[in-house]
């Protein structure tokens, strides 16, 4: 069954009502672009998540989070995208928990991120196109650890993190998959460069160098060489989370520009009477009617561990990615020139559905690897 | 999500069951129009096995799994009934029966139908011994369907119709018609009856039209005083309108299952080696779009039955559906280059490609347009101003 349970429910309809209350625009977003904060996000908020025990959404019950699925993580993400609320939980609380779980690393890491106070952030893209199996940087063995070389990307929040997880390459060539190992590496190691830098929708993503940073054996998250086992546990969980939440931004978009339709007037009518319009925005309405339904299967699949789950992931992502484009293009484009302003929020959409479709592979990426998949 | 023992138990039945009832013959992919059983009073059996299969279908209900069981259906529970379609998709099952007594006549009088009405009309309707056919359209009403002119008049015992439809699927095998009739002309919907008559009652007659497929599934629909007693009136005299709207509903739910494309298999793996990269991403977009769908379908048909759908979501499925089936013969045309284009031959068992390529194009037409479903969304879903 598809529908959601009453347990879902009532997360989505917390989730719904807390970021609706504290996660708007007004109140995050805006506030600190304006005042141009350093992280891109508040750290109360953050508080506030781990009071409503949101950062541990993901975690094991054993570890003391909440142990639930990529279902209940996707509802939360919807309205974290709706509002675009910048905050550290899909990076964080969703995908590296889902990378951190079962390891030592883990049981490191999760108490600050239960407490709200830690920021984990993955460093994976290393050239502007997510290629997550081509990763060239390299891990070598050296006395009781390993020494990091090599560079990262679009680190979403790496100058902030306290902890980066980090795919390097212990064996094999670039584009296997065997012989990546993943570390947890802290921001302050020595010979780690962390460039701070402001996106496009204002949200904070670093490029990292590695400059011979050497690590402890016990920085392996899960085991040498088969980093790609908690790698692909977060990709997952993050392309799955960030398709939820480009639903969130899609339909956050699409209501505003809705309304709009229902308040200006033009020729001594609302153009919202404009069939041109119209027929428009019903083709939007089932978009993203489409792209909730293939993110919350995505999600259910995850759930059950199926092994048609990845395959739906990408289809997710992609349909999600592709349904945001469409909301808010149609959503600028339908408010005119007030669209265009900075002092409308609409335009935040816009940025921030760039930024996301591009976290974890753009739509185009996750089409090829559903033809990949497919075998075509 | 594990299944509840009760259902594991069914689904478990069912299998057996399947796998006992079902002949492999029907368990072959459905190779052309012939091979579909429509049933009714003239329809010829292609083979013993199609014919028995209806049968052992119709005699558990199943040919209407969800329908009550006093009206000869199968009874079953929504997750029931998903079960079932799992598992005769696992094995290929093809269905026993396609019928729009099933997919749209049948909805209808469950709602709005008398006791007496379902009593003589949906039994036949599960056992597929009555081929129904629509009459909604006519050649001055299409999108504007309550522009309808067919008149019904009330002679004290019996209706007296008089007037013609267009566009009706099948006419010219149906057993019966559902039609629209106007009944008062003070009211633009509110003059309208929905009744029920046998198309061999004298008076009716068909004159089947060409597709440009090649096929001819619909007909001209002449109605020349014909009597219709008035026990054959479906809901109120003048209220057709509701019921028609109920039965398109439906029938716009059954219409958006062609987004599904009868399979599972992704197009890029059908189509066979694509060597044009602009071609290979196109398809690759396209399965995207069709395994969304796919999982919208489900989740649509699992609110409905939970009642939350809003009313108003077929329009969204029928409009996404049929676009997206469009497209899939689009590519299925441009993968197979001119191989695809041959008419006559042999090699594509008649034209199949190609005319199952422009069949497709009347799926944005055939239960109101495209355009009509956008209108109903901006107007019932978005609540958009003037729509
Ligand atoms: C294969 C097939 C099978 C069919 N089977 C049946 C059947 O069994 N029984 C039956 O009763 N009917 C049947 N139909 C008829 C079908 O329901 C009508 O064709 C359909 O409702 C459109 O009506 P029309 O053909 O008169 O087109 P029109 O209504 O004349 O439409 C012409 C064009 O104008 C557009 N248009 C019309 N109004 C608007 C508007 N308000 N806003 C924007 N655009 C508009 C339409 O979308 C369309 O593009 C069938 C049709 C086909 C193609």
């Amino acid at each position: 069954m598809t529908l959601l349970t009453d347990d879902q429910r009532q997360l989505h309809d917390m989730a719904k009502s807390f970021l609706a209350e504290e996660g708007t625009i007004k109140k995050q977003l805006r506030h600190w672009r304006d005042t141009g904060c350093k992280d891109g996000f508040g750290h109360g908020l953050w508080k506030q998540f781990a009071e409503l025990g949101l950062t541990g959404i993901a975690i094991p019950e054993d570890n003391g989070g909440l142990g639930l699925g990529a279902t209940e993580a996707a509802l939360v993400l919807e309205e974290v995208g709706r509002n675009l609320t910048p905050s550290p939980f899909l990076t964080t609380a969703v995908a590296a928990a889902r990378a951190l779980e079962g390891t030592a690393q883990g049981n490191r890491w999760f108490p600050g991120i239960l407490a709200g106070d830690t920021v984990a952030a993955l460093a994976i893209d290393e050239g502007k196109h997510h290629r997550p199996g081509a990763v060239a940087t390299t891990a070598t063995r050296s006395g009781n650890g390993f020494t990091l070389s090599g560079a990262k990307q679009f680190v979403v929040h790496g100058a902030s993190a306290d902890v980066i997880l980090v795919a390097a390459r212990t064996g094999g060539s670039v584009g296997e998959r065997e012989g990546v190992t993943l570390f947890a590496v802290e921001r302050d190691a020595n010979g780690l460069d962390i460039e701070n830098v402001t996106l496009a929708d204002h949200s904070k993503a670093a490029r990292l160098t590695f400059n011979d940073v050497v690590v402890d054996a016990d920085a392996v998250v899960g085991e040498v060489d088969n980093g790609w086992a908690p790698l692909s546990r977060a990709l997952n969980a993050g392309r799955a989370g960030s398709a939820a939440e480009l639903v969130g931004v899609a339909a956050g978009s699409a209501d505003m520009t809705t309304d709009y339709l229902k308040q200006r007037k033009q020729f001594g009518k609302l153009i919202g009477e404009f069939q041109a319009l119209q027929h428009r925005a019903a083709h939007l309405f089932s978009e993203i009617e489409i792209a909730r339904a293939a993110a919350y299967k995505a999600a259910e699949l995850l759930d059950a561990g199926s092994d048609r789950a990845e395959l739906m992931v990408h289809v997710a992502k992609a349909k999600a990615g592709r349904a945001a484009a469409l909301s808010v293009q149609e959503g600028v484009q339908m408010h005119g020139g007030i669209g265009m302003t900075d002092e409308h929020d609409i335009g935040f959409y816009m940025k921030r559905q760039a930024v996301l479709d591009r976290l974890f592979g753009d739509w185009r990426f996750h089409a090829g690897e559903v033809a990949r998949l497919a075998g075509y | 999500m594990a299944e509840a023992a009760d259902l594991t138990q069914f689904r478990e039945e069912t299998r057996a069951w399947l796998e006992a009832n079902c002949p492999p013959e029907m368990r072959q992919p459905v190779k052309s129009e012939e091979d579909v059983c429509w049933g009714g009073r003239n329809f010829k059996f292609q083979s013993d096995a199609q014919k028995r299969w209806l049968e052992v279908m119709a005699q558990r209900g199943w040919t209407t799994p969800d329908w009550p069981r006093e009206v000869g259906g199968g009874g079953l529970t929504p997750a029931e009934s998903k079960i079932l379609k799992e598992e005769m998709r696992r094995i290929g099952a093809r269905n026993p029966l396609n019928s729009f007594g099933i997919s749209m006549l049948g909805p209808a009088l469950l709602k709005y139908g008398t006791e007496e009405q379902k009593q003589r009309f949906l039994p036949p309707i599960v056992r597929g011994e009555i081929r129904w056919c629509q009459g909604y359209s006519e050649p001055g009403a299409g999108s504007d369907l309550a522009g309808l002119q067919t008149r019904a008049e009330d002679m004290g015992d019996h209706y007296l119709v008089n007037g013609q439809k267009v566009w009706t699927s099948y006419a010219d095998q149906a057993d019966w018609i559902f039609c629209l009739v106007r009944t008062s002309t003070e009211s633009k919907h509110g003059g309208i009856s929905f009744l029920l008559f046998d198309m061999e009652s004298e008076g009716v007659s068909t004159k089947p039209i060409l597709l440009i497929s090649g096929y001819s599934p619909f007909c001209e629909t002449f109605m020349d005083n014909v009597k219709v007693p008035k026990d054959q009136v479906v809901g109120e005299v003048n209220k057709g309108w509701d019921v028609a709207k109920y039965l398109l509903g439906h029938e716009r739910e059954m219409i958006s299952g062609m987004g599904l494309g009868g399979g599972t298999a992704l197009l890029g793996k059908t189509l066979g080696e694509i060597d044009d990269p602009a071609l290979r991403a196109e398809v690759a977009a396209f399965d995207v779009d069709a395994l969304a769908f796919a999982a919208m379908s489900e989740r649509f048909i699992d609110q409905l039955k939970a009642g939350e759908a809003h009313p108003a979501m077929p329009s969204m499925m029928k409009y996404a559906g049929t676009e997206l089936n469009k497209k899939r013969h689009e590519l299925i045309m441009a993968g197979g280059g001119s191989d695809t284009l041959e008419w006559e031959s042999e090699r594509t068992r008649k034209g199949k490609p190609a005319r199952e390529w422009l069949r497709t194009k009347a799926n944005s037409i055939e239960g109101g347009t495209s355009e009509v479903q956008l209108g109903i969304i901006a107007k019932h879903i978005l609540r958009l101003p003037g729509a």
